[in-house]
């Protein structure tokens, strides 16, 4: 057991020396969390737009004020004419023109229908979506807002319901994914790193021509790195709730034992590389290749799983972090508890198991 | 005529003076040995009159160039054999004589020419498309000096080329150094292997930065009163101060 | 009782195009307590000689045993018993000297206190610098400490890769007196190294050159063994002397040895006078012949010219 110990303190010695690392390794999650949070968000805000108001009347004002009212608008123009319309689009000067037909408050009055068109520059279409909700929601919400009138249909009719994140901020989505991609840098890849290192330095050699259970050196250069991403985890979430003002909705307790046992699975992983990479560089790609970028692509923390074409929702299954990406959601944002993520940390239970075991017998207790 | 001329060079990294205020010569088709222990400054020099890196103090000609204002000249007179060999690994033989004389500038015809003359010449032509890799540590060491010579330098700077290979080999690679001194190269060399500092035409020992010993082994082995040049270089190093602290 | 046997060792190894045969059917062994000297450049085999003894690896054919016990079979009893120092010297550059040294007395379940006496000498030279991290010591600190490091936990078997490549001449000398006094503690100690001088100062010796295991005996025994006389010539122009001595019909062999020519010439009473007379004919009117000893080195380059043949 002493020299268990004695192990575990060599492979800090080795982290803790390392500062360059070590500055990343703790400061990076920050840094990661504070720009998901702040700088990047799926929010499309003081969008410029056109308006052309064939109408002029009383309604159209009234539409017009509102949507010049919303955070997310910035009227720059006021088009005179269709020609000028295509111009404005084409110089890129706006992102969207709000067309009301002649006549617009008559036609409403009169024959309880109205339209309006919605011109969106749709080379983004993600954006283009998005201002298309704003607007409508606006319309809608003035619709509601006059009395007594029922059933005027407009071209654009969606009913949205916004659950769990009604104002739609982008940073709540992010945590658990931060959350992953760290966990997947300091226990998978510098896991590994660490255990090819001795490999190349050529310790390795002296510590085979030992009395030492292989095991028990494995499992001592996993510690540091454990304790390491606790405490990531803890600042990420303290950061999340605090500064950000993501609130979490479920047991706190169950959520950080998830993120703990994640990252067991995110070391056997990292275990498993070790045992097939020969050199540090190999190491990295594999863990880039083969950890993050999947994790990035088809965990779902990024994009949609469900929409992608069936064979890679099949291959998502494979990626560890897309389960703990539904138990953290459960916990997180649904505030659910042990009952709904149960069958996702048998999952992970399961595939640990599975890393552990093939990471163990391919260890190799000869040079070749 | 002196090929190589230095005088008072210093180089000093922000506190630590690696290279002490030392001078010398090296003349027209010499066998130049520069001795010293590791941390003594002689790859730091080495380095300098390549034109690699710049001295901090002092005044150097390699080949009549002036080492501050005309680097770039030196770099095309003189060759260059590194202690791992400069040659790539996973490229045949030919293919390694080829980029090498591509980059000193030989035209197609002058690299063909060459390359037919130093196939010949080692004895390899059945090995010409080998892989590096595959060939043993001592061909290798004499494909390497070939390599380094492939464009007729004036000067060739070996940095300890014999390190690691076996007898027999390092005595076929000095007579390749004597054929080349013998046609007027001059040859300037490092290296860990007393005996093969007897070999040179002068000698100089590096200690803490300072050249503490410089001439002929007979001259150097009558100063120091000992019977061959471990002897002398043992004198030397037991007094020096770097390496230990 | 014999330390170490080794029984027609084989060794190939297979790359994707590229075969090389490391070691062909090694035989030797070595006595309990005795001090081992490996003579061979790189490429000789004896990393992988060295990786087959201490159970890094298997050989494709042969047997071999360490202190009785079975490189294959009996792997982790040789594993708790020997000291193994590979090349590079493999330690820790970012642990200081006493937390490498403790760190290996902890990997064999013992402390520094336990076997000090066995590294006291070597650990005094380095003493003063035990805070000091292992990237900052100069070769032969480095050197020493890796001794230490295999020492600390008083192996039977000591086994060490080219210790000495790398490092200044100084500490060269000093690592061997080293080892001379560790002898007296009983330990076997089995050293590789490329310089031929080394070869006198073991107990015994073993010659090998690409894998073939040219000879095997005590320095002096082996010395012996050259079976015909050494000459030593020297002029003024040390050049034009080996060009012509090597054209002469009578001269065998003949090559540089530092700072005069060795030379074997076919006939044993070959006279003296002939050849300087023959010399002078050619303009080299200064050169000095006598009978000289043979050294290892010698012996190397006879049996590896043979081994071309």
């Amino acid at each position: 057991m002493k020299q268990f110990i004695i192990f575990i303190r060599k492979e800090f010695f080795h982290l803790w020396r390392d500062k360059k690392t070590v500055f990343i390794l703790f400061g990076m999650p920050l840094v990661l969390i504070l720009i998901f949070g702040f700088a990047l968000t799926n929010e499309v805000k003081n969008t410029r737009i056109a308006i052309l108001d064939n109408s002029k009347d009383e309604t159209t004002g009234t539409i017009i004020r509102q949507i010049n009212a919303s955070r997310y608008f910035d009227i720059v123009r006021n088009i005179k004419s269709d020609r000028e319309l295509e111009g404005a689009f084409r110089e890129g000067k706006i992102k969207m023109a709000v067309v009301f037909p002649m006549q617009f408050q008559y036609s409403l009055l009169h024959t309880n229908k109205a339209a309006v068109q919605l011109v969106m520059d749709a080379t983004d279409p993600n954006v283009a979506n998005i201002l298309a909700n704003y607007t409508t929601a606006i319309i809608v919400d003035y619709q509601s807002s006059m009395k007594g009138h029922q059933n005027l249909p407009y071209t654009i009719n969606t009913e949205l319901r916004m659950l769990y994140n009604p104002q739609m901020k982008g940073s709540y989505n992010f945590v658990p994914g931060v959350m992953a991609i760290v966990l997947m840098l300091v226990c998978a890849m510098m896991t590994s790193i660490s255990i090819v290192r001795e490999k190349e330095m050529g310790t390795m050699e002296v510590i085979l021509v030992s009395p030492i259970v292989p095991v028990r050196l494995v499992i001592a250069k996993m510690v540091p790195y454990f304790l390491l991403s606790a405490v990531n985890i803890v600042s990420i979430l303290m950061l999340s709730f605090y500064v950000l003002e993501v609130p979490i909705q479920g047991n706190l307790a169950l959520l950080v034992a998830e993120c703990l046992f994640f990252a067991i699975t995110v070391l056997a992983l990292g275990l498993l590389i070790s045992s097939v990479a020969d050199s540090q560089q190999t190491a990295m790609l594999i863990s880039i290749m083969g950890l993050f970028l999947p994790t990035i692509m088809l965990s779902g923390f990024f994009f949609p799983v469900e929409n992608m074409p069936v064979p890679l929702q099949i291959l998502s299954n494979l990626v560890p972090a897309k389960w703990f990406y539904y138990i953290v959601e459960d916990i997180m944002i649904k505030g659910l508890g042990v009952a709904y993520v149960w069958k996702e940390t048998l999952i992970l239970a399961g595939m640990t198991f599975f890393f552990m075991v093939i990471s163990i017998r391919k260890f190799k207790t000869r040079l070749e | 005529m002196n090929v190589i001329t230095v005088q008072s060079l210093t180089k000093q990294f922000g506190s630590f003076t690696a290279v002490d205020n030392i001078s010398f010569d090296v003349k027209k088709g010499e066998i130049f040995g520069f001795l010293g222990a590791n941390g003594a400054g002689k790859t730091t020099v080495m380095r300098m009159l390549c034109g690699l890196s710049f001295p901090t103090r002092g005044e150097v000609t390699v080949a009549g160039f002036d080492l501050f204002t005309e680097a770039e000249k030196i770099k095309k007179t003189i060759g260059y054999m590194s202690q791992k060999f400069s040659l790539y690994e996973d490229l045949t033989v030919k293919e390694n004589i080829r980029f090498y004389g591509g980059i000193y500038g030989l035209t197609d015809i002058q690299i063909k020419s060459k390359t037919d003359f130093m196939l010949q010449d080692l004895s390899i032509n059945d090995k010409a498309d080998t892989l590096v890799k595959s060939l043993p540590l001592g061909w290798r060491q004499k494909l390497s000096f070939s390599v380094a010579m492939v464009h007729e330098p004036q000067i060739v700077f070996l940095d300890e080329p014999t390190s690691g290979v076996d007898p027999v080999t390092r005595r076929e690679f000095f007579s390749m150094i004597y054929e080349a001194a013998h046609t007027g190269t001059t040859v300037f060399l490092t290296t860990h292997y007393m005996d093969e500092a007897e070999y040179c035409h002068r000698v100089s020992i590096m200690v803490d930065g300072r050249i503490d010993a410089l001439g002929t082994p007979t001259v150097l082995k009558e100063q120091f009163s000992v019977s061959d040049m471990e002897g002398v270089f043992l004198k030397l190093a037991r007094g020096a101060k770097r390496g230990d602290d | 009782m014999k330390s170490v046997i080794v029984n027609n060792v084989q060794k190939s190894f297979k790359g994707n195009k590229s075969f090389v045969q490391a070691l062909e059917e090694i035989s030797f062994d070595v006595e309990q307590g005795e001090l081992f000297g490996l003579i061979g450049s790189d490429g000789s085999g004896k990393t992988t000689l060295f990786r087959i003894l201490t159970t890094l690896m298997i050989p494709d054919s042969g047997t071999a045993s360490v202190d009785g016990f079975d490189i294959v079979k009996d792997f982790k009893a040789i594993r708790n018993r020997v000291g193994y120092m590979p090349g590079r010297f493999s330690l820790y550059q970012d642990l200081t000297v006493e937390e490498n040294l403790s760190f290996f007395a902890t990997l064999f379940n013992t402390t520094i206190e336990e076997n000090y006496d066995l590294v006291k000498d070597i650990y005094k030279q380095i003493e003063k610098f035990k805070h000091r991290r292992a990237s900052a010591l100069s070769g032969g600190m480095k050197q020493k400490l890796a001794l230490c490091c295999a020492l600390i936990h008083k192996p039977s078997v000591l086994f060490l890769d080219e210790p000495t490549t790398g490092v200044d001449a100084v500490s060269r000398q000093e690592f061997w007196e080293l080892l001379r006094q560790l002898q007296n503690q009983n330990i076997t100690i089995l050293v590789t190294t490329p310089y031929m001088d080394e070869a006198s100062l073991c107990d015994r010796v073993a010659l090998i050159q690409q894998g073939i295991l040219l000879d095997i005996g005590t320095p002096k025994g082996i010395m012996n063994k050259l079976g015909k006389p050494l000459w030593a010539a020297r002029a003024s122009n040390m050049y034009m002397l080996m060009k012509e001595l090597k054209s002469m019909k009578e001269v065998f062999s003949c090559y540089p040895f530092g700072n005069e020519h060795h030379l074997i010439f076919h006939n044993d009473g070959q006279s003296i006078e002939e050849i300087e007379t023959a010399l002078k004919k050619k303009g080299i009117v200064d050169v000095l012949l006598k009978r000289t000893e043979p050294t290892i080195e010698d012996l190397f380059m006879k049996l590896m010219n043979k081994e071309k043949l």
